[in-house]
């Protein structure tokens, strides 16, 4: 097909979609995307979040940067003021015009405020973009009571925003039930009084009839039935309307009740103009999810190649957690139309104790699954749903699903049985036979299987049944999926910490002769190095340990290309005296060494040959340095802005709270390398969200950052918990830590480890701060103990001339290493390179 | 500190040094008439004494006599501690990669002395196929 100019108007979730997959088609499209938020496409989904801890950043679904490299043109803040069909273009409000051949309008909705007399009022807000939080967050700073109108999903989702705002907050709905179009009426009834157990307040059947000036507060709201309600603001989620207005006035077909009409193919009255998303009617119906919205992308996108694809309406089941409630609704959740000309039948399971609710809606003859509701448990969602999907055969006992599992259920249904066009990623679109193909493309993990097809990358609620089907499908094709540490040791470096704790093992050859076998090798033997040393912090190159160390760790000092060593002197915080700058020129002078500013704040040496070391060391120590752990796996640097002390604009002392946390940990031996850093205030100069546990300043105190990373592959950090004390910031610290050396993989970072735990982020703040595991004790017990136990490796090794022993190049001869050869660059030594090396033999 | 002792002994030059400088489950590095070796000590293996190059010659410096030492499905190796291939005690053969080799020497142990001989141990067969080829 030939190469066309399109246009996209929108960059929501679903316009940014259609973006990324033409681009990928790689058809020679030129593809322009004008987006009238100042920001590209972010996920609208996980909105509340941003007030649990998220920052708006993080939920970015992509960048101008990204944007470029795919070779998209876009441009945002400036909005599509209107279509011109005769010139084939369209104009934005700033006047700027864009050719098209082909348009697709991906306008998105905007949120229905009822014409209620006052709702146009000051602090009377709405609900759907990251503008809309800053609003709500300004409102809530100075206000006590909040109300969200409207108790269907995006109501209660933004009471959640409120709530976590530390608002009393109201869900004020017109309806007698809440989340009428999901649930029935049992599942709605058992959702509110879970909702009312969270201090949430929830009105039903209210009409809202007029807002005025409140007395107690800044609004009062009148309702018909006489009542009133006092509240600082009011946030209007009761429902969606597409943005359709371009269209209407450019004369395309719009439904009665709005909405931009499409066919199949998902184009408008237009030919060469489609609709995608919650501004597309499609048979009547605006479909408010982002899935569906997706299918419309597709369906869309397939028109610009040779084989096109329909789209034929989407499933409209949700799965979600709404204020820490599971809420699952499948297919025909009220039961109320007819399968084959028969009035389905209904199981239902209610506990009130467990709060759980549960209700499958049958076919009459109880073979096909057509609906469900679930309230409190939605962990038989994903099995009900294949039911439903696949139009699979029911069990001869349907209820035996929903039933607890003592009472003699039916087991989970397993990835295994399903059917190769059984979709288990719904947002993407994947299918268990796309899965299976990646996994015969080479795939061995659910990792590759997610980067591969992109499975679980959208809600993350398929991830328990990818996860599965993964497992299933590789243990079928016989792959041994494990994490043994080695040949030596058939156990996790989890499984080792345990053992080696609980038994109390204190030499690796104690570890490998009771739970390993053969003589070890270099990455058990690091490893068992390492556990020893989080358990017990011996001195590392105490004799039965010494054999054990990577040659960094044997030799404290970083090994170069050439086999020469660098020399990092711990420098905490950054902060260093005049004096002590100078003493490291000094050195760097005497012994010929390359300097070089770290990343992390310090200065490292480089080109020191091994019996160099104690001698340099010897004059670092004398004034006053210790080791800087650069070579261990370990704390390496707390890197810090100059914080409140010289900042005009720092609100706490950073360095100080640097130089005490390095100084804390410096020594403890961890998983991999750890870094951190501490900024004075929301600048963030000190780039503590790309650290393993980065804390930033607040009016407040400290707000905590864990399990970011720089490097290959970056990550931001998750925020863990806000304005600290001292005290808390520190024990939370101590707790985080000791957790993550005791559970992570061999040389696996904190990012992946968090990528790879459970429950992730909220799992840890339940071990952490509400002490879930009841171990928290133990944890900081275990620091202690290392705290307690520090040395300066580099001080205990020159004092002891046993160990000085090692640092030779030669046992039966000083020369030195004569393949070690320096050349000068830019005033300083270098490793010399091969050719020339040659020139100077 | 060894005793520093280059003879001529079978028209091979060897080292000679007390046994107090080697390093049980490590190595230590000799230097015999410009070639570095690298001496390993496994007490509980026998024999106890293994010698290769010090020079490893993928990360291209001396440096073998620092790795690591273990076994690879029963082999006894020494990791470099560059880019961790592994070496073969016995042989030098590098388990990673077919087309590299090292040198292995003959140690052994009297008394309180090691010695050590830059008398090639083993015949190197590759090495040898490949001159000839």
């Amino acid at each position: 097909m030939k190469a066309k100019k399109i246009v996209v108007v929108g960059n929501g979730m679903v316009g940014h979609y259609y973006v990324e997959q033409l681009a990928k088609q790689n058809a020679g499209h030129d593809i322009t995307v004008i987006g009238a938020e100042p920001r590209p496409a972010y996920d609208r989904v996980h909105l509340s979040e941003v007030f649990s801890g998220k920052n708006p950043e993080d939920l970015a679904l992509t960048t101008r940067e990204h944007y470029k490299d795919i070779g998209v043109h876009a441009h945002f803040g400036d909005a599509v003021a209107r279509i011109d069909r005769k010139a084939k273009e369209v104009i934005t409000d700033l006047g700027r015009r864009f050719a098209y051949d082909k348009l697709v309008l991906a306008t998105g909705s905007y949120p229905f405020v009822p014409p209620v007399p006052g709702s146009d009022q000051a602090g009377c807000l709405t609900y759907r973009t990251i503008d809309d939080l800053g609003a709500i967050r300004a409102h809530a700073r100075d206000g006590k009571v909040g109300v969200v109108i409207g108790g269907g999903l995006l109501g209660l989702e933004c009471a959640n925003a409120l709530k976590s705002l530390g608002l009393e907050t109201h869900v004020v709905e017109f309806a007698p039930g809440l989340m009428g179009v999901q649930l029935d009426n049992g599942g709605s009834v058992m959702l509110r009084q879970m909702i009312e157990e969270l201090d949430v307040q929830v009105h039903t059947s209210k009409a809202t009839q007029k807002i005025v000036p409140g007395n107690e507060r800044r609004l009062r709201m009148e309702f018909a039935d006489g009542s009133a309600l006092e509240t600082d603001m009011i946030v209007f989620s009761a429902g969606i309307r597409p943005y359709d207005q371009l269209a209407k006035a450019a004369d395309i077909t719009v439904g009665e009740r709005g909405g931009i009409v499409i066919d199949y193919h998902c184009r408008t009255s237009d030919s060469d103009i489609f609709a995608i998303g919650e501004c597309a009617l499609f048979g009547g119906r605006i479909y408010g999810l982002v899935a569906p919205g997706y299918r419309m992308a597709d369906a869309a996108l397939s028109q610009l190649t040779d084989t096109p694809v329909p789209f034929q309406g989407a499933d409209m089941s949700t799965k979600l957690k709404l204020l820490g409630i599971d809420v699952g609704s499948i297919g025909d959740s009220h039961g109320k139309s007819l399968h084959n000309g028969q009035p389905p039948a209904a199981f239902l399971y209610s506990n009130d104790r467990e709060r759980v609710y549960k209700k499958i809606v049958v076919s009459a003859d109880g073979k096909k699954l057509l609906g469900a509701v679930l309230v409190g448990d939605c962990s038989d969602y994903d099995t009900l749903l294949q039911f439903f999907l696949n139009d699979m055969e029911l069990p001869a006992n349907p209820e035996g699903i929903i039933l607890p599992a003592d009472n003699g259920a039916t087991p989970l249904l397993a990835g295994m049985s399903l059917p190769a066009t059984a979709t288990i990623c719904s947002c993407l679109n994947v299918t268990k036979g796309a899965i299976v193909a990646a996994i015969d493309g080479g795939c061995c993990s659910v990792a590759d299987v997610k980067a591969t097809t992109k499975a679980s990358t959208g809600c993350g609620g398929c991830a328990a049944l990818l996860k599965s089907t993964v497992n299933e499908e590789l243990a079928a094709r016989g792959a041994e999926i494990n994490n043994y540490v080695c040949e030596h040791f058939a156990y996790s470096r989890q499984e080792m910490f345990h053992l080696i704790k609980v038994g109390s093992l204190k030499s690796f050859d104690e570890v490998l002769h009771k739970h390993g076998n053969g003589r070890g090798c270099d990455v058990c033997k690091p490893a068992v190095a390492s556990i020893l040393a989080s358990l017990f912090n011996d001195y590392v190159l105490k004799k039965e340990h010494a054999s054990l160390q990577d040659t960094n760790d044997t030799f404290l000092a970083n090994m170069q290309k050439d086999g020469t060593y660098s020399i990092v002197p711990r420098i905490a915080g950054g902060e260093i005296t005049a004096e002590k700058l100078i003493v490291i020129g000094e050195v760097a002078k005497k012994y010929k060494l390359y300097t070089k500013i770290t990343g992390g704040q310090r200065i490292d040496l480089f080109g020191a040959r091994i019996n160099q070391l104690p001698e340099i060391w010897s004059e670092l120590v004398a004034a006053g340095f210790e080791t800087g752990h650069a070579y261990g796996k370990a704390l390496r640097t707390v890197k810090s802005c100059v914080g409140s002390t010289w900042c005009r604009y720092g609100v706490q002392d950073s360095v100080s709270m640097a130089i005490l946390i390095e100084n804390r940990y410096k020594g403890v031996r961890s998983p991999h390398k750890l870094k951190s850093a501490v900024s004075g205030c929301t600048r963030e100069c000190a780039e503590a969200q790309s650290k393993d546990f980065g804390v930033i300043a607040t009016e407040n105190g400290w707000n905590l950052y864990v399990c970011g990373n720089g490097g290959m592959k970056p990550r931001h950090a998750d925020l863990f918990a806000t304005d600290l004390d001292d005290a808390t910031l520190i024990q939370y610290i101590d707790r985080f830590l000791m957790f993550y050396i005791r559970t992570a993989d061999r040389l696996q970072r904190t990012s992946v480890w968090m990528n790879n735990l459970e429950g992730g982020l909220d799992y840890l703040r339940e071990v952490i701060i509400e002490d879930k595991l009841g171990i928290a004790a133990e944890l900081e017990a275990q620091m202690a103990l290392l705290l307690d136990t520090y040395q300066c490796e580099w001080k205990t090794t020159i004092e002891d001339p046993e160990k000085l022993q090692r640092f030779r190049q030669f046992v039966n001869s000083t020369e030195e290493d004569a393949h070690v050869v320096f050349v000068q660059e830019r005033g300083q030594p270098r490793p010399a390179k091969d050719n020339e090396r040659a020139a100077l033999a | 500190m060894g005793t520093a002792l280059h003879k001529q002994f079978n028209h091979e030059p060897i080292a000679v040094f007390s046994k107090a400088n080697l390093l049980e489950n490590s190595g230590v590095c000799a230097l015999i008439n410009g070639v570095q070796v690298a001496v390993f000590y496994l007490p509980t293996e026998t024999p106890p004494l293994y010698a290769i190059d010090n020079y490893d010659p993928i990360g291209g410096a001396n440096v073998l006599s620092r790795g690591i030492v273990g076994d690879i499905n029963g082999e006894l190796v020494v990791a470099s501690p560059l880019y961790k291939q592994h070496f073969s005690l016995h042989s030098g053969r590098c388990l990673e990669d077919d087309s590299v080799q090292v040198s292995v020497y003959q140690a052994r142990l009297e008394g309180d002395a090691v010695i050590v001989m830059l008398q090639k141990a083993q015949s190197q067969k590759q090495n040898i196929v490949q001159d000839i080829a």
